[in-house]
């Protein structure tokens, strides 16, 4: 344990903000996804001054870098593809500034996204892009990947909230871009930065704009006995024209689960439900509400429920937003998909994610958010049997290949990291990735900056692949 | 202009005669600040704008597109400009899913045209940007041009999925998709945003669409002073009613307002007092929303004490609607010698708007000032002459306005001046911190750098 690095970061940091034993180092090896990296180091920067000598501790010894908040990622953006250094934002938590006037905050990437709403919501503000995680998951982690939760349908992802960002490059410059107000003349840098996945620089510091909180908002629980007619309600839903703030939809066998973790109130003999949340003036939400229960009753809802107070919408959202938490008491593992289609192609695409789990023995389970056409199919397996996984694996990809025939997309809000880079050629033409990959070694020409992420590895992205450095890091134990 | 022999039976044989012009009446319609291209250049598909991309690559020509030139004075005078690539000749709908509310459309396409199918389903696309009956989706998004719906709806970068672009490397290329949300790959596409032509050649654009709200309402509030209009405004920014547009008008820039609204719309029957600040409110939604909205306004206004308060009906709103929504193009040839700048602030009260206009002052000069929405200022300085003596008195009032800007966290652009005044200054301002970030971008999509080169921020 005397490597050179290491006795740096040490002098750097002090001991109590570097981690590198093993039993330390296990706990970073994973996130969300169904992938594994340990990185060589852990460090816990402290201020924006620390990260970046950090990295010019790490280029001077050829040490590649991975950037993560709480680990909630879903797609392995956040793991150390090849070991390094892995920095940790947990303790640059602080939010900086609170302009309610001008509905900003500014504040560092470890600040955890509901925080910011606790912050504000006295004035009657709160930051829109709610993921399922958002008690626990960093807003950096909510730039890096451009996340976004059921909220988004009316009022975007992560990218319509960010005005300006305090980077590190790989070389230790700080930069800024962007502006408080968000609109300085030139190119949208903040627009590129957001879901770059870390791969182009660290964020230190993030200025976000403030939703003010809608004046009336009504939660409305439709109850279908076919998937069918729940997933045509939402394509009619689409077409007409109605913009709820958000349309989720849970199959029966989801919703089984999350009653028996959460008691949320879901029915459990129905086929699937809708979780559709209108808001806005008075007079626009109960004639939203009523449009939408229509489009409801006219594709055969069992019931649609109007929760009668704050409690029990809070009930609904809270079965909502723990659903991957009950699931996890079903199987030792599970796998969250997060394909993207045209909104008018969701009854075909839900029979065909149906088909595909038959074909290899899966049972999949559907949470997703129905109103943008962000599926997130679930498959449960058991990871200690090698072929279960390489068949849920299998699946997977079947099923986010079926999204693009339909046109559609491989990530809605989870990102690509290290769990689609293979995928990105069904997308993507040689031309495409030679422009990101110019864009790319612009900002981060030695790969230093999250290495072996979205970009596929098999496709000759040669300057993007992982390297393994030795002889600066400590030896694995 | 280019040296290059046969430039012309060059690109003719590349794209077809009939789409290479090089006579001099027609070159002098795409001159930008009176520098002069050599030959215009009409594809009508992708592979042809690769094409002239990869030749002009290859002879080191700089190459400008454009839809209908209407905002080509935006930006700095071009560094060199050999090749005009007039991309009028795309015009197609590629992709139209009315269900998903997604379309996918050429460069070239007319604002309004494309307006007119998406009607028919009842959907639109919020880009209320002036010059709006001639100008095409490729320019009102290169160009950034305001939309006066952005209050509301978000500005371009909120609502484009998806982009197709010929690079600086003459490949098609393409970013983001035809789903409403998405984040695979980086989204190269939010670059092309306001670029000015500066990093590729942009052939189709992919958007999400929206409804036809079912209902629209207008108010219009005059105010003896700023300070009532302020207040006003103030009282319904914290109401969080949702307006389409706000826009505050000075007594100079609604005099103004006034005429071409006399001029357009003879018969426009609300009385228009033009010594007095004005706010003018568009609001949009169902039946019951819209009055809604109008009483509030009109509670409002009253308790600002304001001098008039009037709901339009709905053939006055859709006049000042669209008289507002052109300021743009009217403000730059109200005077003979006009500096037309775009301030953005991140906090707008009476007490620096007072500051604004007072950094404005010159004797000899007037100012009209409109306040719209989502913290968006125009102030337009009127010089009532060409000569010197004016030209020195604009450029002493931008070097000022360009100082107050950043001191005040905002930025301040000048969309419009005299030719002479253009070139003795950067209309941009000062050199922004993140310039050396946006000149790696620059490099990245156009390495040789012969896309619009020297017309944007910092030179570039």
């Amino acid at each position: 344990m005397t490597a050179p690095l290491l006795r740096e970061l040490n002098s750097l940091l002090g001991p109590s903000n570097v981690l590198h034993k093993i039993e330390d180092l296990v706990l970073y090896e994973y996130d969300g996804s169904v992938e594994k990296a340990r990185p060589d180091l852990v460090v816990f920067p402290h201020t924006t001054e620390d990260v970046s000598r950090i990295v010019e501790l790490a280029a001077k010894y050829n040490v590649p870098i991975v950037g993560r908040g709480s680990g909630t990622g879903l797609s392995g953006g956040a793991l150390a593809r090849g070991g390094g250094l892995m920095l940790v934002f947990a303790r640059m938590n602080r939010i900086l500034e609170l302009d309610l006037e001008n509905a900003r905050a500014v504040v560092q990437p470890g600040v955890v996204n509901l925080d910011i709403t606790r912050a504000v919501e006295h004035a009657g503000l709160y930051f829109a892009p709610d993921p399922s995680s958002q008690k626990s998951c960093t807003i950096g982690g909510n730039v890096a990947e451009n996340a976004g939760g059921p909220h988004t349908l009316a009022y975007g992802v992560t990218v319509n909230h960010v005005t300006a960002l305090e980077l590190v490059l790989p070389d230790g410059e700080i930069v800024r871009v962007g502006s408080k107000h968000g609109d300085a003349p030139g190119y949208d840098l903040c627009g590129l930065f957001v879901g770059s996945e870390g791969t182009l620089a660290l964020v230190t510091e993030i200025t976000v704009k403030l939703t003010r909180k809608a004046e009336s908002v009504k939660t409305l629980l439709a109850i279908f006995d076919a998937v069918d007619d729940a997933s045509s309600t939402v394509s009619e839903i689409t077409a007409r024209g109605i913009t709820p703030a958000a349309c989720e939809m849970v199959d029966g066998w989801t919703l089984c689960a999350i009653e028996d973790y959460i008691h949320a109130g879901f029915p459990r003999d129905s086929a699937a439900i809708l979780l559709i949340e209108v808001e806005g003036l008075r007079e626009a939400v109960a004639a939203q509400a009523a449009a939408v229960e229509d489009v409801c009753r006219t594709h055969h809802a069992r019931e649609v429920r109007i929760a009668k107070d704050d409690r029990e919408r809070d009930l609904l959202w809270k079965g909502r937003k723990n659903a991957f938490g009950a699931l996890g008491r079903l199987a030792p593992s599970n796998y969250v998909l997060d394909g993207v289609i045209p909104r008018s192609k969701l009854p075909q695409a839900l029979r065909q994610i149906l088909l595909i789990g038959k074909k290899y023995g899966f049972s999949v389970g559907n949470i997703f958010h129905a109103g943008d056409g962000n599926l997130h199919p679930i498959v449960l397996y058991d990871p200690r049997d090698a072929k279960q996984f390489e068949n849920a694996i299998t699946a997977s990809h079947e099923i986010i290949r079926y999204c693009v025939e339909l046109g559609g997309a491989l990530t809605g809000e989870h990102g690509i990291g290290m769990e689609k880079n293979e995928l990105m050629s069904l997308l993507f033409s040689d031309a495409d990735f030679d422009l990101m990959r110019r864009v790319h070694d612009a900002f981060n020409p030695d790969s230093s900056l999250n290495p072996g992420k979205i970009f596929p590895l098999s496709k000759g992205c040669g300057e993007i692949r992982v390297r393994k450095q030795a002889g600066a890091l400590p030896a694995k134990v | 202009m280019t040296t290059i022999a046969n430039l012309a039976a060059r690109l003719e044989s590349l794209i077809g005669a009939h789409r290479v012009v090089a006579a001099e009446p027609e070159l002098l319609e795409y001159a930008i600040d009176g520098v002069v291209p050599s030959a215009i250049v009409r594809p009508n598909s992708a592979p042809e704008v690769v094409e002239v991309v990869r030749f002009a690559i290859a002879e080191k020509l700089a190459v400008i597109p454009s839809g209908s030139r209407s905002k080509l004075g935006l930006g700095m005078p071009p560094a060199r400009y050999d090749i005009a690539m007039d991309m009028t000749g795309l015009h197609e709908i590629a992709h139209y899913d009315a269900g998903d509310l997604t379309l996918s459309v050429d460069a070239g396409m007319p604002l309004r045209q494309l307006a007119n199918v998406l009607a028919e389903k009842r959907q639109f696309l919020p880009l209320s940007v002036p010059c709006y009956e001639t100008t095409t989706v490729g320019g009102t998004l290169a160009s950034a041009i305001d939309s006066t719906l952005r209050n509301q709806y978000g500005t371009t970068r909120d609502f484009l999925i998806g982009a197709e672009f010929v690079d600086g490397k003459g490949a098609l290329c393409k970013s983001g998709g035809r789903v409403v949300k998405n984040v695979t790959g980086y989204d190269l596409h939010k670059l092309l945003v306001s670029s000015l032509g500066t990093l590729a050649v942009i052939t189709r654009l992919n958007f999400r669409t929206f409804t036809l709200p079912h209902a629209y309402g207008g108010h219009l509030a005059c105010f003896s002073s700023l300070d009532g209009a302020s207040a006003y405004r103030l009282a319904i920014e914290n109401s969080g009613l949702p307006l389409a547009n706000l826009e505050t008008l000075s007594p100079e820039a609604f005099a103004l307002a006034a005429g071409v609204l006399r001029e357009t719309h003879p018969e426009f029957s609300i009385p228009l007092e033009p010594a007095n600040w004005c706010v003018y409110a568009s609001y949009e939604g169902n039946e019951a929303v819209v009055p809604r909205i109008s009483r509030d306004l009109q509670t409002f206004s009253a308790e600002a004490a304001a001098v008039s308060s009037q709901l339009l009906d709905a053939t006055s709103e859709g006049h000042l609607r669209g008289v507002l929504r052109e300021a743009f193009d009217w403000l730059r040839w109200a005077s003979p010698s006009v500096a037309l700048f775009r301030i953005v602030l991140p906090q707008i009260k009476t007490t620096n708007l007072a500051e604004l206009l007072l950094a404005a002052q010159e004797p000899s000069l007037r100012s009209a000032l409109l306040v719209r929405a989502a913290g968006i200022i125009y102030l337009t300085l009127l010089a009532e002459n060409e000569d010197t003596s004016a030209l020195r008195s604009l450029e002493s009032a931008a070097a000022r306005l360009f100082l107050f800007a950043p001191q005040n966290r905002g930025h301040a652009t000048l969309l419009h001046a005299p030719q002479k005044l253009k070139s003795r200054l950067s209309i941009w301002g000062p050199k922004p911190p993140d310039l050396t970030m946006m000149q790696r971008v620059k490099d990245s999509f156009d390495p040789q750098h012969i896309f619009a080169p020297g017309r944007f921020v910092g030179g570039i």
